[in-house]
């Protein structure tokens, strides 16, 4: 632009429309990418909001927080090894059952399936995995709790409490709740998730690719295993991780069946506790500021974690969503 | 054929059966729990239907009642979080696919964005309870759209963002090659052109903030009293069916079917809404 910005008599109609169009865009484009960068801000807000809330609780416990397992309300000891302990297994449950069939279920939808089957099935799962997680919450308690509690932990401890190593993981009261049901009721949530992510991911592959295997003699496994799964390795791992985020910071499903105990067992059938189901549980019994805080900490710890397993997936993910571009 | 080449070709035939029958049953055993716990939700919510669901405001303990003030609640907490989410989101989702492009700030915000989509929602309570009702000094209705709003939001952005990089770039180029500002090429032509796939970012985002628990339970906490003070405690029908299945009392848990119900029946309405509007949307 050569004009000048003082208003020149000479200056016809459209030289005052383009400026004022120039107005209008500068202001709309400052309007959206303001938009834009409150995205950013929300995320570092909630970070930041987060370690101002449990600054108590860092300040006072310092890096004995993080490997302490007290929690005592009347003493105001608090210590996040419980929660996070319970967080990492019930989510390693979960997923040691969620991975294998959520991949037996994107196989079989992208290579085994009748094609009139595929279609329906596939939007059939993705419809599940959008219900809301409360729903597999109460199922757990009121459905899933007494089938655990009268028939499967009893059979585990018989079946598999005196076994050498395993064993001591499958010792104890018949409850019902604990950290094998929450962990299985996350797979539950999750195996949705994993498996229409993986399935996605599996039809990137480039039919000239497979139907090369198949001309040279390869069984349909063969092709999956030797030419499917190497070419979507990253972005198979990206979904993994995907279903993991979920499962980490998980709330309802787990709060209703994880028990609520602060004590750290070696059974995965006794109760204990998680991160998101100590916060749900708690937050508004929190008697005391250091209380408070040393919930919002643990907040502030879910967070980081989910963070950097999401951005894993994200950039794993990424690699296929590029590669895709280029073909 | 020799020996040899037969076992291997009977072993690599066998694993392929064994292999492509071991993801049917994989299939079977995931949908298997997924029909269960619908069926479950079904024909319990079926049972404690009634009339008074929608008339009767939730009960003290022990006695029976309705969720007319949890539906209320839930209504127009989830109306303000769209109001409130949708508009920045679309904003955001506009300057992503139209100004910011593959530049390091675009792809940041979209990397930031799809990580809010899946950061857990509790985090988001968390957030707006140190923002907002630690400095107000009470649990509110407005807090917890709030609190919803920020799950809308990254919905919102993504559909949006995707949806306007589909609009053929001609449009664009026609349009401005008319003379047209590009703030009314946007606001004219491709909101117009991607609308369909806006809306479906809209609806997505009702579906998934209307079983939203976690986010509510300490930024509206709960209500069992008539309440449209927005400023005030306000109840919710995911937080009431949180507390009412915890619950020891039958009246109480047969009306949290009754709410779970309700909510699994609306989550999956809009989600076949929204699936049909983007059906459309891509035929077009």
């Amino acid at each position: 632009m050569t004009t000048e910005l003082l208003p020149d008599p000479s200056m016809g109609i459209d030289d005052a429309r383009a400026r004022h169009d120039a107005r209008a865009d500068g202001f709309f484009r400052g309007l959206i990418g303001t938009a834009g960068i409150f995205v950013l801000l929300s995320l570092f807000g909630a970070a930041a909001a987060m370690l101002w809330g449990g600054r108590e609780a860092f300040q006072t416990f310092g890096w004995h927080f993080f490997t302490s397992t007290d929690w005592d309300a009347v003493r105001h000891q608090f210590g996040a090894l419980v929660p996070v302990v319970g967080t990492l297994i019930t989510a390693l449950i979960a997923m040691l059952i969620a991975v294998p069939v959520s991949f037996g279920i994107a196989l079989f939808l992208t290579e085994v399936a009748p094609l009139w089957m595929r279609g329906s099935v596939a939007t059939a799962v993705e419809l599940l995995a959008g219900i809301p997680s409360i729903i597999y919450g109460m199922w757990g308690l009121f459905v899933f709790v007494p089938v655990m509690a009268n028939t499967v932990n009893p059979w585990l401890t018989t079946h598999l409490g005196p076994l050498p190593f395993l064993g001591p993981l499958f010792r104890g009261p018949p409850l019902g709740i604990g950290m094998l049901t929450a962990g299985i009721v996350l797979a539950i949530m999750v195996i949705p998730f994993i498996s229409s992510v993986m399935r996605e991911v599996f039809l990137t592959v480039p039919s000239t690719l497979k139907e090369s295997a198949y001309a040279l003699g390869s069984t349909k496994w063969e092709v999956v295993w030797r030419i499917v799964l190497p070419y979507t390795r990253t972005a198979v791992i990206g979904g993994i991780f995907l279903g993991l985020g979920r499962a980490l910071g998980e709330t309802m499903a787990v709060t209703f069946v994880l028990g609520n105990a602060h004590k750290l067992t070696v059974s995965l059938l006794e109760p204990g506790n998680s991160i998101a189901a100590t916060i749900a549980n708690e937050f508004t019994e929190a008697d005391s500021d250091i209380y408070l805080s040393s919930l919002v900490a643990l907040g502030f710890l879910l967070f980081v974690v989910t963070f950097i397993v999401l951005a894993i997936a994200k950039l794993m993910l990424r690699q296929i969503e590029r590669r895709e571009g280029n073909v | 054929m020799t020996s040899y080449a037969e076992k291997l070709y009977l072993r690599r035939a066998a694993m392929n059966f064994a292999a492509l029958a071991m993801s049917g049953v994989a299939t079977a055993f995931g949908l298997f729990w997924l029909v269960w716990i619908l069926w479950t939700t079904f024909s319990n919510g079926v049972s404690a239907m009634k009339l008074s669901l929608f008339t009767e405001m939730t009960p003290p303990p022990g006695s029976d009642g309705g969720l007319l003030n949890a539906f209320v609640g839930s209504l127009m907490m989830s109306g303000l979080a769209l109001a409130i989410g949708t508009p920045i989101g679309i904003a955001a989702g506009t300057f992503l696919a139209e100004y910011a492009k593959r530049s390091v700030l675009g792809e940041t915000i979209r990397f930031v964005n799809d990580i809010l989509l899946s950061a857990p929602s509790i985090v988001m309570g968390l957030f707006v309870y140190a923002l907002v009702v630690k400095t107000t000094g009470h649990f509110s209705g407005y807090a917890g759209a709030l609190a919803l709003a920020f799950i809308v939001l990254p919905v919102v952005v993504r559909t949006t963002d995707e949806m306007l990089q589909l609009v053929p770039n001609q449009m664009r180029e026609a349009a401005l090659a008319l003379g047209v500002p590009q703030w009314k090429v946007t606001l004219q032509v491709l909101y117009r052109s991607a609308l369909p796939g806006i809306l479906t970012g809209f609806l997505l985002a009702f579906a998934r903030i209307s079983g939203e628990t976690a986010p509510l339970l300490f930024t509206a906490l709960n209500n069992q009293y008539w309440a449209s003070d927005m400023s005030k405690p306000m109840a919710s029908v995911p937080v009431v069916i949180f507390q009412y299945a915890m619950s020891p009392y039958d009246s109480w848990h047969a009306l949290a079917w009754a709410g779970a119900f309700i909510v699994t029946l609306f989550v999956l309405a809009l989600s076949i809404l929204s699936r049909a509007v983007l059906r459309r949307a891509k035929t077009l």
